[in-house]
């Protein structure tokens, strides 16, 4: 007996097939998006700001663009697939079959990573010709990234079934996956800010996700990659056993 | 033409139904449903919109938790064994959903995986074939028509073989000849051995196909019995009778359900009769009174008077 089920490998399938056959929209744009970002803010702020000792902000915003467009297309492929099908009404098709809680949350999760993952490399293949980047630790790197985007996969499946409109959806993007992001030190380090802030910065999971990925380039971080790993790993914890927990209890799925 | 079923070997409960309860705030869909379905049935669930058919459909389906109550496929809890349980039972749903980023080869494709079915190719082939799918095959499911959808719907619940049937008004909208495809499909499978839950708004359908049936009312059942045993329920046929000369005697009065005077041709009469053999003695009762008969017609009752008398009086 296979150790990976027929019906998580079909799930996990279905969830990549259904990003990659509109990859214009799930890969190309978010890449195009990530490299404006990476033009304007390079160019007005590289050589007037520094924010790690002998990095460039160009190269110091690098990674910081690749994390946050693999957190955010990890969390739009689980969430914006959910809420699709609920709304259309084919998630059907998925609560009828005889899959397990886990192998559901498994497949979409995954599928998550592959599209945060994808779009990331992306990211990463046109940026780099901005500057020259270093990889002093590429296994953090692969790891933050992982992780990273296993929690917003997670993230998306939680508010995909916690929402019932696109508008609440849209509301848990705007105002809690992207203010998140942004104040996490994609574009800053958080020495740069007012104690208070940098204190505040201490409490935003999206931080420690960044900041570990960071350090896997230039060997620098704002707080140790292991302090980094273990917050991370227990957000993505506490985020699974909420996401299994509605699934099993059918929160706005089985009524 | 329908296409009758064959008379199930009885052996194992296929659905078991145990006191079901389900509010939606103040209203009761299902008020204590109780039903066994038996293995190899063809099985009606009939009622008015609103009766609870598609809220007992989905708790069977494990889509809808009962308030109190159970259900079980073939022994198996819907919610406390789901796995095996829904493992044998296929769905039609009533809505008509899809996944427009598939066509319908990769839908069905699909379907099997999550059942477990890696390489299933041949009866999904067959599956099209006995749907008139084939040529729609590599056709995103966008482009299909509403009854095409229809036939995929058919398709994904069947891509499983399951043992257990439930088709959710499976006809409702949709043109004869997808009709006809329907049902001589669905009775190849319950000739088969499959079991049959069909609801419909058609009672013809539901009169040629189903050997049993359930009658929901405000999520209650009201009537449960073989069709034939319903039928023989409703006091027998009616026997209508012309008469071209004298008139109906008064002994005979009290058997009038129906009369109809007509200009000065005579009178028509329609009369309840229980079995065939109360025809007889009241045509030599006629004779006997000197009344002649230009027509007569002896009509049987069918599945909508009985509907018609459950919904109106609430039962027989």
């Amino acid at each position: 007996m296979s150790l990976v089920s027929v019906g998580f490998q079909t799930l996990l399938y279905k969830e990549t097939l259904r990003f990659w056959k509109v990859a214009t929209q799930t890969v190309a744009a978010p890449v195009l998006t990530a490299m404006l970002y990476l033009l304007i803010f390079g160019h007005v702020l590289d050589g007037r700001v520094q924010m790690l000792a002998n990095v460039s902000y160009t190269a110091f915003l690098i990674p910081g663009l690749v994390m946050m467009s693999v957190l955010q297309n990890a969390f739009a492929n689980s969430s914006s697939s959910l809420i699709q099908s609920k709304i259309t009404g084919n998630l059907v098709f998925i609560l009828l079959p005889p899959l397990s809680h886990w192998e559901i949350i498994s497949a979409y999760v995954l599928a998550s990573v592959v599209r945060g993952l994808v779009v990331g490399a992306g990211v990463f293949i046109i940026t780099v010709w901005f500057t020259h980047l270093s990889f002093v630790a590429p296994l953090w790197i692969l790891l933050f990234a992982l992780l990273g985007a296993a929690i917003l996969g997670t993230m998306g499946v939680i508010a995909g079934i916690w929402a019932e409109k696109f508008d609440q959806l849209a509301a848990f993007q705007n105002f809690l996956i992207m203010p998140a992001t942004f104040l996490s030190g994609v574009f800053y380090s958080i020495h740069s800010l007012p104690p208070f802030w940098q204190a505040v910065s201490h409490f935003n999971p999206f931080f420690y996700m960044i900041d570990g990925f960071r350090y896997g380039f230039f060997g620098q971080s704002d707080v140790s990659p292991w302090t980094s790993l273990a917050i991370v790993s227990v957000f993505f914890a506490v985020l699974a056993s909420i996401a299994i927990n509605l699934l099993k209890r059918g929160y706005n799925l089985r009524h | 033409m329908l296409y009758r079923q064959h008379t199930p070997k009885k052996s194992m409960t296929a659905i078991q139904i145990n006191s079901v309860e389900k509010s939606y705030k103040s209203l009761k869909a299902l008020g204590g449903v109780s039903l066994a379905i038996e293995e190899g049935e063809f099985f009606g669930l009939l009622g008015p919109n609103g009766a609870g058919k598609t809220t007992l459909i989905s708790t069977i389906a494990g889509l809808i938790r009962p308030d109190a109550g159970s259900v079980s496929i073939h022994g198996h809890d819907v919610v406390t064994d789901f796995r095996a349980a829904r493992g044998k039972l296929g769905v039609v749903p009533q809505e008509l959903v899809f996944d427009p980023f598939f066509t319908v080869r990769e839908t069905l494709r699909l379907q099997s995986g999550y059942y477990g079915l890696k390489n299933n190719d041949k009866w999904i082939d067959e599956v099209m074939g006995e749907l008139d799918l084939t040529n729609k095959a590599d056709v995103n499911m966008r482009a299909l028509s509403g009854g095409m959808k229809r036939r995929v719907l058919v398709a994904q619940a069947l891509v499983h073989k399951p043992p257990v049937i439930v088709l959710d008004e499976p006809t409702a909208g949709v043109d004869v000849e997808l009709r006809q495809t329907l049902w001589k499909f669905i009775s190849r499978l319950n000739r088969e051995g499959h079991t049959v839950v069909l609801t419909t708004h058609y009672l013809e359908e539901a009169q040629a196909m189903c050997q049993r049936v359930a009658m929901l009312k405000a999520g209650q059942v009201v009537a449960l019995d073989t069709m034939s045993a319903l039928i023989r329920r409703i006091s027998g046929s009616q026997l209508i009778v012309h008469l071209s000369f004298g008139d109906l005697p008064d002994d005979l009065r009290h058997l009038v359900s129906h009369d109809e005077h007509g200009n000065g041709a005579g009178n028509k009469y329609s009369l309840r009769v229980n079995e065939y053999s109360d025809v007889e003695p009241i045509l030599a009762r006629l004779r006997e009174s000197g009344a002649v008969i230009d027509e007569m017609q002896l009509q049987q009752a069918d599945l909508e008077d009985i509907f018609l008398q459950i919904m109106d009086k609430g039962s027989l």
